[in-house]
């Protein structure tokens, strides 16, 4: 049971915005308390609450894993009210961030599994909290295989380390949608992509995250090549205010996404409403 | 976990002695609540207007006449709850030191008072016992609610006026249902008997007025005793839970339920067991406040999603979650307790007459024709 004000955020300064694509950014924010900051403990995937005061608040993954803990990331993308104002940040602004909420990935499943990501978009942003904490525990996993696309390589978030990835012992599939000058690495839509590269089910856990469409055919995908709904993992998201299960609206029947998610696995979901 | 207002309920004995009961006539109501107001701030129903038939609570001041014999309109819900809360104030104040930096300061917005609620009915403080498992039971704790919840008692009228749109016995109460209250308000002839039922409830007794007459502790134990043998509604929310998966995806049956909604969302404001809530900030200069308001799942915005995506785009699908949420979710969710209160509001408020026991009826069919 949690005693204190779980609506009361932790101020927090914003230590750098680094500029994804056209509408997206990366915000880098340092709690002010050293305390909190240093005792702050959450698993990959599990969310945070970001204010804007006196402009509100959004629901965003932790974006940077807990083995690297100089600053808490949040990748934004530019579409409401809030993520205007965040995209208008500079170093040194004060937010607001609650934080951990939600349930985050079952690390334990996923030890000594290879592992195969599925990220579209600004999907790749929950996605990536976990690659970089198996790559900073390596010796845990098997294969990880990386399949990452965006509409064009403008639209990949992340670029900047996509070679630390590489040498950090990741399989990177880079796709976009469409021939673009100068792109050297895949061309063609993600369940395309992995059709392509086929990895095999046996002892794999396939995490997935993106816009909805891409899901729907990667989950047929995923099937075909022989994936059971358990050995599949998805993030989803909601409009939400309280994040911790209270003011009603991230609902599916009587799971709260903020709560009892965002994670979930397929069998899961399949038990759920389906009122995504 | 402490449960405010809980009380001895079904167990309170029927004291035959006159010490811990007060008679007020009728004509001394007004007076009894002034005496009382002097001990504790005291909301009571009045109507809103002369010529306006609707009932509403409000603090009780001198020259108020409580509204006692019709059910509110408006539940005593925001006493505890209120329509707009302040949850935090917040500053932007530029550094002395370093004018070029600006930090913030922020204050948790905390403190309620003890209040007494005169003359709610047995199902406005049922529809706590919904809020306090969602709030109270955790795993967060939402204390904004806790500290008012425990600090309001209620003094509950025994219900005599159900009409057809009243459903209480269907869902696990009734209009002599005690649980919840701290003090229990009989209408006998000439006024009211009044009791205490907790510990906290007791010591106002007295104030109310003088001892009754052993003629009036019979009337009102007559009177209990009828209203606690009344059946009030003939709704079986049984097969609901199995009726809602069945039922689910059937658009042409949610279609048919709710063609004529208007999408007003008054169902759930007169609602005693909706408590769903949005979360803004308010601003102006330098400083503003994060304050929560009721909100509607019957509103489009309530789940539209900043990329233009709703989860529930038309009004069938956010009238399947209001029918599912309390009929089905809840008590999945939280060990069979129904969502509901049988008060009835909802389809007596509702300007297009919809009516949630025949939709619940509707899918129980559903669940019986499987079986």
């Amino acid at each position: 049971m949690h005693a204190h004000n779980p609506y009361l955020p932790e101020v927090a300064t914003v230590q750098e915005i680094i500029r994804e694509t056209h509408n997206i950014c990366t915000l880098r924010v340092v709690l002010n308390d050293p305390e909190k900051m240093k005792n702050f403990q959450f698993i990959p995937g599990q969310v945070g609450q970001l204010s804007v005061f006196g402009v509100g608040e959004s629901t965003f993954v932790i974006n940077s894993p807990p083995t690297r803990m100089d600053f808490l990331q949040f990748s934004v993308m530019r579409v409401g009210e809030v993520t205007q104002r965040i995209h208008l940040l500079n170093g040194g602004d004060q937010v607001g961030v609650r934080a951990p909420l939600g349930n985050g990935f079952p690390l334990e499943d996923l030890k000594g599994r290879d592992i195969l990501f599925v990220g579209g978009g600004i999907g790749m942003a929950p996605l990536r909290t976990l690659l970089l904490f198996m790559l900073d525990n390596r010796q845990d996993y098997g294969d990880i295989t990386v399949i990452y696309g965006a509409r064009s390589p403008l639209d990949l978030c992340y670029s900047y380390e996509f070679q630390e990835w590489r040498s950090g012992g990741a399989n990177l599939v880079l796709t976009v949608d469409a021939e673009h000058p100068q792109w050297q690495e895949r061309v063609g839509f993600v369940p395309t992509i992995l059709r392509e590269e086929s990895p095999s089910p046996h002892n794999r856990v396939a995490l997935v995250c993106g816009p909805p469409i891409m899901i729907k055919f990667v989950l047929f995908g995923l099937k075909e090549l022989g994936f059971e709904d358990d050995q599949i993992i998805s993030t989803l998201e909601k409009r939400m205010k309280c994040g911790v299960g209270i003011c009603g609206r991230c609902n599916m029947g009587s799971k709260y996404v903020c709560l009892d998610g965002p994670v979930f696995t397929c069998t899961q979901l399949r038990e759920m409403v389906p009122e995504l | 976990m402490l449960r405010p207002g809980r009380v001895k309920n079904s167990d309170v004995s029927e004291d035959e002695s006159m010490s811990g009961k007060a008679f007020i006539p009728q004509d001394k109501l007004a007076q009894a609540l002034e005496r009382l107001k002097e001990k504790i701030p005291v909301w009571v129903p009045v109507s809103q207007g002369a010529d306006l038939w609707g009932v509403e609570f409000k603090p009780f001041m001198p020259g108020m006449e409580p509204v006692m014999d019709r059910q509110s309109t408006a539940l005593p819900k925001e006493v505890i709850f209120p329509q707009v809360q302040t949850l935090m104030t917040f500053q932007y104040v530029k550094d002395p030191e370093n004018p070029a930096q600006v930090e913030l300061k922020l204050e948790e917005a905390r403190g309620a008072e003890e209040v007494l609620v005169f003359g709610a009915r047995p199902c406005d403080v049922r529809g706590f016992f919904t809020f306090d498992r969602v709030f109270m039971d955790g795993p967060f704790v939402d204390n904004y609610y806790k500290e008012r919840r425990e600090k309001t008692l209620f003094a509950v009228l025994v219900c005599e006026e159900g009409d057809d749109a009243c459903f209480c016995s269907s869902v696990g109460s009734g209009p002599a249902d005690k649980a919840g209250s701290d003090l229990w308000i009989t209408p006998v002839e000439g006024g009211y008997v009044v009791e205490g039922l907790s510990e906290r409830g007791e010591p106002y007794v007295q104030l109310l007025g003088e001892p009754p007459s052993e003629e009036q502790v019979a009337a009102a134990l007559k009177i209990q005793e009828e209203a606690s043998r009344r059946k009030v509604g003939d709704l079986d929310p049984s097969g609901a839970v199995q009726g809602q998966k069945d039922r689910f995806e059937d658009r042409e049956f949610w279609k048919s339920m709710v063609n004529q909604c208007l999408s007003c969302g008054v169902c759930t404001y007169v609602c005693p067991t909706c408590y769903c809530f949005n979360i803004t900030d308010e601003m102006r200069h330098s400083h503003g406040e994060r304050m929560r308001s009721w909100d509607s799942c019957m509103f489009a915005g309530y789940t539209h999603e900043a990329s233009g995506h709703n989860p529930r785009p038309t009004k069938r699908e956010r009238y399947r979650n209001r029918v599912g949420h309390k009929f089905s979710y809840f008590p999945e969710k939280y060990d069979g307790m129904i969502a509901c209160c049988g008060c009835g509001r909802c389809i007596r408020s509702c300007p297009v007459s919809i009516d949630i026991r025949k939709v619940v009826e509707n899918l129980k069919e559903k669940a019986d024709a499987r079986a």
